[in-house]
């Protein structure tokens, strides 16, 4: 009458799994902290060197232009195979989390770049152009104003960003960067246990709502709504 | 606002020089727009210039280069004696700490609030904390917000926003006030406000001020001098009293009229025409004979009537313009137009 399909033994399972959630916060909270400040500057330089901006430097923003071009649209798994010299040079290997989270932080910061940028266009030339009359440097207006007036979207900029980061998480297992992905592939899909799939999908949608609430509450604060 | 409670000492304002100012901006495809073009001036120190023209003329390009916010192509523009144009920017900031600039759409910062955004230049020009709090409050205070400084911009009208701006733009005690249609996203009302406080700080502190504008009510209720700009170019300049009652170029011509309103426009003109009778305008001085003529029009058997005028005080001096109807002999009209032409400017509208 009662036929378990789902029936993973999870007394063998369970550590594996608790392990896999944390490498996954691990490589996603370090991607978006590294990523992030990454993504900011190139954002940051990008929006400020275009035309009209208060660096304003045509062959910086040609350069950043084509690279950030260049890289976003690279499928991240080729993207770790592509980067792999790069990686051996900075992490000594290029299997295992931390280099799996090199590559993340990569990936991640030419894609917060674009957002960042996209941001910032949106502020009001006119807050900027009031602080140069009142002799603010570059650096003191990226600093006290730009980011200040653009702080409410760049952190839902940062929330969209997460579900990326994780997505790129989960593929971090082809190099053994262990993680949710992996744990999936290994113990769900290739053991044809459905429900070890599952259990690592309901975790991340689970981090995923957590990332998006807490996003979206700390923007609603800044933006005062 | 007593004189004990004035936050800010008294002082002299900047004096400004452009000496044969141009500035060339170049496009992407390489066209030049001359959006100044070989003006100079001068304004004195504790003067209100008043800058008008339509949109395009250059104005607002021709404020931006006293505060280095665009670069002086060619020519000297001297702050005080000291010519600004070519200085390196880290120099053009800390002279724009001496100058306070308010804009049309205010430009407060969003992020802060209303006491913040007065805080801002006091953080650049380094001053500790404790004291900036004490120079906030005194600012709030002086343009009538005491009890807003904790108010995020959103949270403040327009003519609220606007007194931020006017705060923000004094806490550093500057010499002079650049305001770039400061009034031109304001109701009448607050308006009149605005400019008051505008007059009030320039008669206290003695404040170089100059104004932008395309309203020449603005100019009118403000001003000491005024420039008329068109193409880049000033085209006319002089006190306020004699732009308003002797234009000389078409421009100011135009500006004046709408803001004096004391001659039959086009519709007006066309109405009056349909009656008998020949319509003639009348320039109003203090001796223009008005009264004498109309006296001996009256004798000559001419029926006089005023159908349209104004007369306008500026500076300590009336003037004006009266559009009359004449009915009875040509001969007599004449006679009127003759005796009047010797003494004022008189026209006759026609179809």
């Amino acid at each position: 009458m009662t036929t378990t399909y789902l029936a993973a033994d999870w007394d063998r399972l369970g550590g594996t799994f608790l392990d896999a959630i944390g490498d996954t916060l691990v490589m996603v909270t370090l991607t978006m902290v590294l990523g992030g400040i990454g993504g900011l500057l190139i954002g940051l330089l990008l929006y400020t060197s275009r035309a009209g901006g208060i660096l304003q430097s045509k062959p910086i923003y040609w350069v950043l232009n084509i690279l950030v071009n260049f890289v976003r649209p690279i499928p991240f798994i080729i993207l770790i195979a592509m980067l792999a010299p790069l990686t051996l040079q900075v992490i000594g290997t290029t299997i295992g989390r931390s280099a799996a989270i090199f590559i993340m932080c990569i990936a991640a910061a030419f894609a917060v770049a674009r957002i960042v940028e996209q941001n910032l266009v949106a502020i009001d030339p006119g807050v900027i152009e009031a602080a140069r009359a009142m002799g603010a440097s570059p650096w003191r207006i990226i600093r006290t104003v730009i980011i200040p007036e653009a702080l409410g979207p760049l952190v839902l900029g940062y929330t969209f960003i997460f579900i990326a980061v994780v997505d790129m998480s989960a593929m971090a297992g082809y190099i053994g960067g262990g993680g949710l992905g992996d744990f999936a592939i290994v113990y769900g899909y290739r053991a044809y246990d459905l429900e070890v799939t599952y259990a690592a999908v309901i975790v991340i949608v689970i981090i995923v709502q957590i990332a998006q609430l807490f996003g979206n509450w700390l923007s609603r604060r800044i933006l005062r709504r | 606002m007593s004189d004990t409670a004035s936050p800010i000492r008294p002082r002299t304002g900047t004096r400004i020089e452009f000496r044969d100012v141009t500035k060339v901006f170049t496009n992407q495809k390489k066209t030049e727009t001359r959006a100044v073009d070989g003006v100079t001036l001068t304004v004195e120190p504790g003067e209100i210039l008043g800058v008008i023209g339509y949109s395009g003329a250059g104005k607002s390009t021709l404020v931006r280069l006293i505060n280095g916010l665009d670069s002086t192509t060619s020519g000297q523009l001297l702050l005080d004696g000291t010519d600004v144009v070519g200085l390196p920017e880290s120099k053009l900031r800390s002279i724009r700490r001496g100058i306070g600039m308010i804009f049309q759409q205010f430009n407060l910062f969003h992020s802060r609030t209303a006491a913040g955004n007065i805080a801002y230049p006091l953080e650049l020009a380094g001053m500790p904390k404790a004291e900036r709090k004490k120079r906030v409050a005194e600012l709030l205070d002086f343009v009538g917000l005491g009890d807003k400084g904790s108010n995020y911009p959103e949270q403040l009208s327009g003519g609220q926003k606007q007194r931020v701006g006017i705060a923000r733009a004094l806490a550093t005690n500057p010499r002079l006030l650049l305001a770039d249609e400061a009034t031109s996203a304001l109701d009448p009302e607050t308006t009149h406000d605005v400019l008051n406080l505008l007059r009030e700080i320039n008669r206290d502190l003695g404040i170089t001020i100059v104004v932008i504008t395309h309203e020449m009510e603005v100019v009118r209720s403000i001003a000491d001098k005024v420039a008329v700009m068109e193409a880049g170019k000033v085209v006319e300049y002089g006190s306020v009293y004699e732009v308003f009652s002797h234009p000389q170029t078409k421009v100011a011509q135009r500006f004046v009229s709408t803001s004096l309103r004391n001659t039959p426009d086009l519709v007006e003109a066309e109405d009056l025409l349909a009656h008998d009778g020949r319509l003639f305008t009348i320039n109003l001085t203090q001796d223009s004979g008005f009264f004498a003529a109309a006296a001996a029009a009256r004798e000559d058997g001419l029926g006089i009537n005023i159908v349209h005028g104004g007369v306008t005080t500026l500076q300590r001096q009336s003037f004006g313009k009266m559009t009359v109807r004449l009915t009875g002999p040509d001969q007599a009209i004449e006679k009127f137009r003759d005796a009047l032409s010797r003494t004022t400017d008189i026209q006759e509208i026609t179809r």
